[in-house]
Parts: structure tokens; C-alpha cells; sequence
């Protein structure tokens, strides 16, 4: 039996399951992720907060040799996205062609499969992005 | 049956559906299999279905439908939830809940309750049940019930024209200014009746084919009905809408006849002919279509159905603040029509693992 990685996603999960990020109470500046110094003017006052949900997308690249696992399913986005609350996070933009992905796009949070450890293994979860209905 | 109508009265504060965007033409999977399109289509009503995207599940499927119901619902804390039920026949996971990861998706751990209700397409309307009888007892103030699915079928068999992937969640509290609407009664039947099956370890689902027609389908749902019309002392007329369990989209206009109601009645309520069958998400669906149409005062008659076999109504009464809250998610017919992807037959089977590659 392989060892299970599940506690190390237990750490992630509410960065991926809910963008979980930090505000800075100096700068008011948001970023994805748990973190003690603002990487912006540096200060360690920082709170956690549910960052926003809906964002559009601020760069982006079509993925045309995917990596071991998902050869059978084409092409992929993945695109940085700023958030409405000025955060940005990286991730894969789905439900919708490649052609049809330009900058400035309106995308929201989607909750998805990320992953999995193998046929038997656990499943990871996580957020990626689609245009807004 | 339980009537409901005595105090503390028991509302809906949010509803909310989730489907993929991904379709499938009757037409294609027909062509795939050298069946006639038409007979097909007119058979069954069902012209296309949902189909779920390479990284979606039960699971998936259950979060986005919850967060469209807390949408609608922007006066509940969710830190008032109090305990999570989805109802479904096709988790991810043989053995871990389901409900665990959509809590914690939604931010809830500490004070809550949850587990996965396994009824065929009945077990999210047993998660409705639970949450009412535990905000009625005062156990919990919200909950959160939902019945989804990504359901499976054997390549070729004939349950590949309705089997998709949606769902729909409702968050339930005691009636109030903000509810939607509120529930009348309920009633419930059920029987050894094996008309639909998978067993331990097998990847699809058996059934009997015709038979799951009825002696299971109509009469679970013609029992259920009358029962709950019967205590209610309501008859069909008493009602704007019938919604029941729908695997295909002639089953529940037949049986809304087979029970007195008319075609106008049953109508608002249909999902199934554009969507497929979202077995535990189905009727619950079909109900929230019919809130997203509906004007306070109207009433509201949903049957679920369970193969197995069992069926729950409803008696639901729809309230003014439908009004302000229908329009801060996305209505079904949006989601029926504002975006979709066609995928033909070869991609629809990759999608499913169905032919492996
Ligand atoms: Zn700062």
C-alpha cells in the first residue's frame, strides 16, 4: 500500500477548496494562500479571509503537451486571474474551447477534481475557473 | 405521513441547481448504436443530455448546486448549518462520505452533521426529510439537503439515452420572512421491489427493463400522492404543479394523468427532456424549475421516486420573498440554455472511461 499523502492536501484544502488568502491590515492588499508577511509593503498584520469568487482573466497560456495522465484529453488553459478583490491565483480554465479564452474574460470560482494519487488513491479537489453564465 | 402544518412551520430559505455544460444528442448516441433517432426521441421525450466534464463527480456536482442554494440565501450564516445529507447513487468514493468534502467545501466543520443518503434517486428527498424533522425538533436552525448525481449505464443499454450528471440543493430552517416557501406535509411508501440494482464491486447498473415501469415507478408514485392528498384532504385542483421523478420525460406526464392532474400542471416542472435523468437530483430539480417560475401562494406537489423501491411527496407552498431571491442564482432554463458543448458520441464515451484508451 502506498502511503497516503491526504495530510498534506488537509493543510491546502481550504486554499483550494474555498480560496482561502490573507488581507493585509496595513496595505488592505489580498493575496490566495496562507501566509505571515505581506509581500507587499511587508508587514506581519495580516487576517485570513475568504477571497472573492469571481475574477477575470489577467494572462493565460494553452497547455498543448500535457503532462503524464491527462495525454487523452487535448489542449488545456491555464490562465492567472485577477479576482474581483485585487488577489490573483493561478489556475485551469474549464468549460470552454481554447479559441474562445481572451484577456479581460469574466470567470468564476468552480469547485472540481484537481487530481487523483492513483486509480485507488484519494481524490483532490480544488478550484479552477470558467465564464461566468 | 407527517403533517406540517402545525408550528414551528418549516421553510425553504435557498434553492439551487448545478449541471455541466457538456451535452449529448439523442441523435448521436442512437447513430453510435444503430438505433432509429426518432423512435428513441419519441419514446422517451428526451432529446439531449447533460454530460459531466472530464473532472467533475457526484461531489462536484453537489458543491456548485449548494453554493447557487446559499446564493439564494444570503440571510443564512453558514455557520448556522447544522447538518449536510446528499442523497445519491453514484459517489466517487465506494467508502468515504461524500457530504465530508462538501461541507468543508462550503466552509463548515465544527457543529455539523452529515452523511450520504443511498436510496436510488430518492435519498436527497431523505435528506430533506431529516433536515425537517431536525429543524422542527430544534436540533439544528439550518440544513443543508442535496440530491446529485453522475449517473453511470452499461455501453449500449438503453438507460445511456437518459443517464446524466446534475443536481440540485435546498437549504431548510424554519419558516420565516425570507423562506421561499414552505412544506404543507409529507408521505412516504415503500416495497421489496427490485426493478433497478448495481451490485457490490460492478461498475453499472442492471434493471429490468419494462418492469421498472409499473409495478415500481407508477405505483410508488400514485401511492405516494394519494397518500398525501389524502391527509392534507387536497385533490389535484388544490395544486399549480406537479413535479415528480422523472427518468425520462414521458413517465411523469403519464403518471400526473394516471393521478388527475393536467399536462399545464406537470409542464413547468419538466427537466428531463433537455437535461436527462439526474436520478437523485431529478425531481428536486423539476421543483426548483418550478420555484424559479412560480408566484407566492401557489402550491406545489413533488414525488420523488427510489427504484428499490419508494416514493416521498411533498406538499410545498410557495411564499413572497420567491419574488427577490429567484433571480440572485442561476435558474434552471439559464442553465438548460445559456451555455452548452455539444461532444459527440466517441468523446462522450472518453468523457465516461467508458472505452478505455
Ligand atoms: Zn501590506
Amino acid at each position: 500500500m502506498s502511503s497516503p499523502r491526504s495530510p498534506r492536501i488537509w493543510q491546502l484544502k481550504d486554499i483550494r477548496y474555498r480560496l482561502l488568502g490573507v488581507e493585509c491590515n496595513k496595505c488592505n492588499k489580498r493575496f490566495l494562500g496562507k501566509r505571515l508577511v505581506c509581500p507587499s509593503c511587508g508587514s506581519r498584520d495580516l487576517k485570513i479571509v475568504e477571497l472573492s469568487r469571481t475574477g477575470k482573466i489577467y494572462s493565460y497560456t494553452v497547455v498543448h503537451t500535457p503532462p503524464r495522465g491527462r495525454e487523452n484529453y487535448g489542449p488545456y488553459i491555464i490562465a492567472i486571474i485577477e479576482l474581483d478583490d485585487g488577489a490573483r491565483a493561478t489556475g485551469e480554465v474549464v468549460d470552454v474551447d481554447p479559441s474562445e479564452v481572451e484577456i479581460g474574460m469574466k470567470v468564476e470560482m468552480v469547485f472540481r477534481r484537481i487530481g487523483e494519487e492513483d486509480r485507488a488513491g484519494i481524490i483532490y479537489y480544488g478550484y479552477k475557473f470558467r465564464p461566468i453564465l | 405521513m407527517s403533517d406540517l402544518r402545525n408550528d414551528p412551520l418549516i421553510g425553504i430559505s435557498g434553492y439551487g441547481v448545478y449541471m455541466p455544460v457538456y451535452r449529448i444528442k439523442i441523435e448521436d448516441i442512437a447513430k453510435a448504436w444503430g438505433d432509429d433517432p426518432d423512435t428513441i426521441k419519441n419514446g422517451l421525450l428526451v432529446y439531449e443530455i447533460t454530460v459531466k466534464g472530464r473532472d467533475e463527480d457526484q461531489i462536484t456536482v453537489a458543491v456548485e448546486a449548494a453554493r447557487n442554494a446559499l446564493k439564494r440565501a444570503p440571510e443564512v450564516d453558514p455557520k448556522g448549518i447544522g447538518a449536510v445529507y446528499i442523497g445519491s447513487e453514484s459517489k466517487p468514493y465506494a467508502v468515504k462520505p461524500s457530504s465530508t468534502v462538501v461541507a468543508a467545501a462550503l466552509g463548515l466543520e465544527l457543529g455539523v452533521r452529515g452523511a450520504d443518503y443511498e436510496f436510488a434517486c430518492k435519498g436527497g428527498s431523505e435528506g430533506i426529510i431529516s433536515i425537517i424533522a431536525q429543524v422542527k425538533a430544534g436540533m439544528i436552525k439550518y440544513g443543508l439537503a442535496i440530491g446529485a448525481d453522475c449517473s453511470q449505464s452499461w455501453p449500449g443499454d438503453v438507460l445511456e439515452y437518459t443517464a446524466s450528471s446534475g443536481g440540485a440543493a435546498f437549504i431548510i430552517g424554519v419558516k420565516n420572512n425570507d423562506s421561499v416557501a414552505y412544506f404543507e406535509g409529507t408521505y412516504s411508501v415503500m416495497s421489496d421491489t427490485a426493478d433497478f440494482w448495481r451490485r457490490d464491486g460492478v461498475e453499472f447498473p442492471r434493471h429490468t427493463g419494462r418492469f421498472t415501469g409499473k409495478p415500481a415507478y407508477f405505483d410508488h408514485i400514485i401511492k405516494a400522492a394519494e397518500g398525501l392528498m389524502n391527509e392534507l384532504n387536497l385533490k389535484p385542483s388544490d395544486f399549480n404543479y406537479i413535479v415528480p421523478h422523472q427518468p425520462n420525460g414521458k413517465f411523469p406526464i403519464r403518471v400526473a394523468k394516471m393521478l388527475g392532474f393536467k399536462i399545464e400542471q406537470v409542464e413547468p416542472g419538466l427537466v428531463t427532456p433537455w437535461t436527462g435523468n439526474f436520478y437523485s437530483g431529478s425531481a428536486l430539480t423539476g421543483l426548483c424549475k418550478a420555484l424559479d417560475n412560480a408566484e407566492p401562494g401557489e402550491r406545489i406537489l413533488v414525488v420523488t421516486f427510489g427504484s428499490g423501491a419508494g416514493a416521498d411527496a411533498f406538499s410545498i407552498v410557495v411564499q413572497d420573498a420567491i419574488k427577490r431571491k429567484r433571480d440572485l442564482a442561476p435558474k434552471v432554463e439559464d442553465l438548460i440554455n445559456k451555455r452548452k458543448v455539444y461532444v459527440d458520441y466517441g468523446v462522450y464515451a472518453r468523457l465516461w472511461n467508458k472505452i478505455k484508451v
